[in-house]
């Protein structure tokens, strides 16, 4: 019998139900929930008057609004109040475990499933967020749904779906100093483009991402869906296991045993066959910056903005001309010339311990440049205590960066944090799409290092050798 | 969920690829805990030429360059769109904006995957076609004005102005809950039993994963 891929080993152990036409009735192991994308979920349960199928599969926490400064003079903005204290209320109606935004643990949903073992290998996992892939780094089947799902996930803890392609994205090669997990993800998307993963799982292999931590790992997933699949996966190796071990809500004992037994099978078997398979070669990777408004349009940091008149596709073309437009940039300018005004390192790409670590030794003893506005937005409450413990934050205090509580922040500017109409940020985010951070704010992606080196340099470097 | 059938309709064309779900519906309209009045902010960085924060929708001033702004696709209930349509964020706010701004159907290439649930999960109607037809398509659209189509999902078929058929496919358990308005949660509870058999046997293989209560 052919081998099978870790994506189908996952979905096969998950089908309720398969329908002639292939549909199946999936279940769903976990479901992540935040302020968002539930409320109108929880309202459809009362309407109809229906109650949790299973309380215990749930954790809530609320994220995308949060103030991320003086949370102790509560939420200003009128509607994001009454969005969080929804999450509240509907928590405690329907008894599901909440993470309320003063609690020490509160953080980015998908920062703060992983840290607390609530994301276990095997898995299926859901939020109503398409950053849900992230936790595919712990070899679980995790992905973002929309608010109709989230009911019927509360309701009946399955989705309907159809099973996804297996793709597989090699990583070959070591991969050099300077470069990072982010700039992987943001290499693979530049290579297969924003729709290239679309209708298919992505597993990440090869010996790049093996070396990788979980910190990496999860930064490479989360982007899976930025190259349009709505999953991305890594498989089960002792990198994994030993992360979750002792994390509050993962296994202990006996039964700890018997789950490691069990994930060790999540990977792909030797002879599995994929509908797709990409090979890039990490050690030719450099530090990359996306120049545009879409995360396909990303260049090395050693390269120039790229010039529409090369490209021979029409449709792309006037893309191009359109993003260069509202990026305010000209063919032919070297990265390194462009200057910047704001600097954000947060968000669940890169906010975990390992992020502002990488992004702390990068300014420790320096100062940021004069008029850069830089701000540092922990992944989750616990990540922020930890950095602490490690002086991390008074390295960022004293080199002038305003150091915060954590949140979603100003990776999508719900809350106070966000761009001004034309100010161009270096940010570890996820998204460069136009508006993202604040209406008429330029986005240029890049990895925490490269983020806190343009804080202090004013403009974009080249952190290898910096 | 409105049922959904056959439609013709005025189209408009949305003549960019990878139009994200944050240009569909941006981020600060999305603080609403209902599922009601998105419509007004459809597009809403394209649609308009200043700020929506603080101003009520009417003392707004259109974008008259904007396509939807046009005087001559007032009306049109089908969107023509580029690749990969709908890319981005998971939020179902989207295609509940297209829906109460009144467009139904949406003709592209290829659509986002969490986008093209929603929206049938909504009854907006993701139609596939192939590059060719979207070419000619916005060539006919933009050539004459009040071009319609109809969109046929009993029978799977886009029917141009000059009668050809252009045939799509969506899946048929999908096609139904459309045809007849289901909803999913209803249809997924025909099932309790199987869930619950389910879990019995999950329990046993993996108990791990049933520890928390
Ligand atoms: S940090 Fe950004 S991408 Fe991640 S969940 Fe929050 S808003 Fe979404």
């Amino acid at each position: 019998m052919m081998g099978k891929t870790l994506y189908d080993k996952l979905w096969d152990s998950h089908v309720v139900r398969e329908l002639p036409d292939g549909t199946c009735l999936l279940y769903i192991d976990r479901h992540l929930v935040h302020e968002v994308t539930s409320p109108q979920a929880f309202a459809g349960l009362r309407a109809a008057g229906r109650r949790l199928w299973r309380r215990d599969a749930n954790l809530a926490v609320a994220d995308h609004n949060v103030p991320t400064k003086d949370r102790a003079l509560g939420i200003r903005d009128a509607t994001s109040r009454v969005q969080i204290e929804t999450l509240d209320r509907n928590c405690a109606d329907f008894g599901v475990t909440l993470f309320a935004m003063n609690d020490p643990r509160q953080g980015i949903v998908h920062v703060v499933g992983p840290e607390q073992g609530a994301t276990l290998p095997g898995m299926t996992i859901v939020c109503g967020d398409s950053h849900t892939s992230t936790h595919g780094a712990f070899g679980a089947l995790a992905h973002g749904i929309g608010t109709s799902e989230v009911e019927q996930v509360l309701a009946t803890q399955c989705l309907l779906q159809k099973r996804a392609k297996p793709m597989r994205v090699r990583l070959e090669g070591r991969v050099p100093e300077g470069v990072t997990a982010k700039d992987l993800a943001l290499a693979v998307i530049g290579r297969i483009g924003t729709a290239g993963g679309t209708g298919h799982a992505i597993e990440f292999a090869g010996p790049a991402v093996r070396a990788l931590s979980m910190e990496g790992r999860m930064t490479l997933c989360n982007m899976a869906i930025e190259a349009g699949a709505r999953a991305g996966l890594v498989g089960v190796d002792d990198t994994t296991v030993a992360y979750l071990a002792n994390r509050p809500f993962a296994p202990r004992g006996a039964l700890w045993e018997q789950a490691v037994a069990a994930w060790r099978d999540l990977h792909s078997d030797e002879d599995a066959v994929f509908a797709r398979e990409v090979m890039i070669d990490a050690q030719t990777l450099s530090p990359q910056v996306t120049w545009g408004t879409s995360p396909e349009m990303v260049v090395g940091v050693a390269e120039r903005v790229p010039d529409p008149a090369a490209e021979p596709d029409a449709a792309r073309r006037a893309g191009m001309v359109a993003a260069l437009a509202y990026m305010d940039l000209k063919p032919g300018t070297p990265m390194v010339d462009v200057p910047i005004d704001v600097v954000f390192i947060g968000s669940c790409t890169n906010a975990r311990l390992e992020d502002l670590r990488a992004a702390a030794h990068m300014v420790r003893g320096r100062r940021v440049a004069t008029g850069v506005r830089a701000l540092v937005v922990p992944g989750s409450g616990l990540v922020k205590k930890a950095a602490e413990a490690e002086g991390l934050d008074r390295v960022f205090v004293e080199a002038g960066f305003e150091w915060r509580d954590a949140g979603c922040s100003m990776c999508l500017a719900m809350n106070a944090d966000r761009l001004e109409a034309g100010e161009r940020c270096a940010s570890t985010s996820n998204r460069n799409f136009e508006g993202r951070q604040g209406a008429g704010g330029r986005t240029h992606l890049v990895s925490p290092a490269m983020a806190a080196a343009a804080a202090v340099a004013g403009h974009f470097v080249d952190v290898r050798g910096w | 969920m409105d049922a959904f059938e056959k439609l013709t309709a005025l189209v408009v064309p949305l003549d960019r690829v990878n139009v994200d779900t944050d240009a569909i519906i941006p981020k600060q309209y999305l603080k609403a805990i209902g599922r009601a009045g998105f419509g007004a902010n459809l597009f809403d960085n394209w649609r308009y030429l200043d700020a929506g924060e603080g101003r009520t929708d009417a003392e707004r001033r259109p974008n008259p360059e904007f396509v939807l702004n046009k005087p001559r696709y007032q009306g049109a209930q089908i969107l023509l769109a580029r690749a990969n349509f709908g890319c981005g964020s998971s939020r179902e706010h989207a295609p509940w904006a297209l829906l109460e701004y009144g467009i139904r159907a949406i003709i592209a290439p290829s659509f986002a995957d969490i986008f093209f649930n929603n929206s049938l999960k909504n009854g907006l109607l993701p139609i596939i076609v192939p590059d060719a037809v979207v070419d000619r398509l916005f060539r006919d659209v933009e050539a004459t004005p009040g071009y319609a189509v109809t969109v046929d999902l009993v029978s799977e078929a886009v029917v141009l102005p000059d009668g050809t058929r252009v045939p799509f496919q969506i899946d048929p358990f999908r096609r139904e809950c459309i045809l007849r308005g289901l909803d999913d949660v209803g249809w997924t509870l025909q099932y309790e039993a199987d869930i619950k058999q389910y879990e019995e046997r999950r329990r046993i293989e993996a108990p791990w994963l049933f520890t928390a209560e």
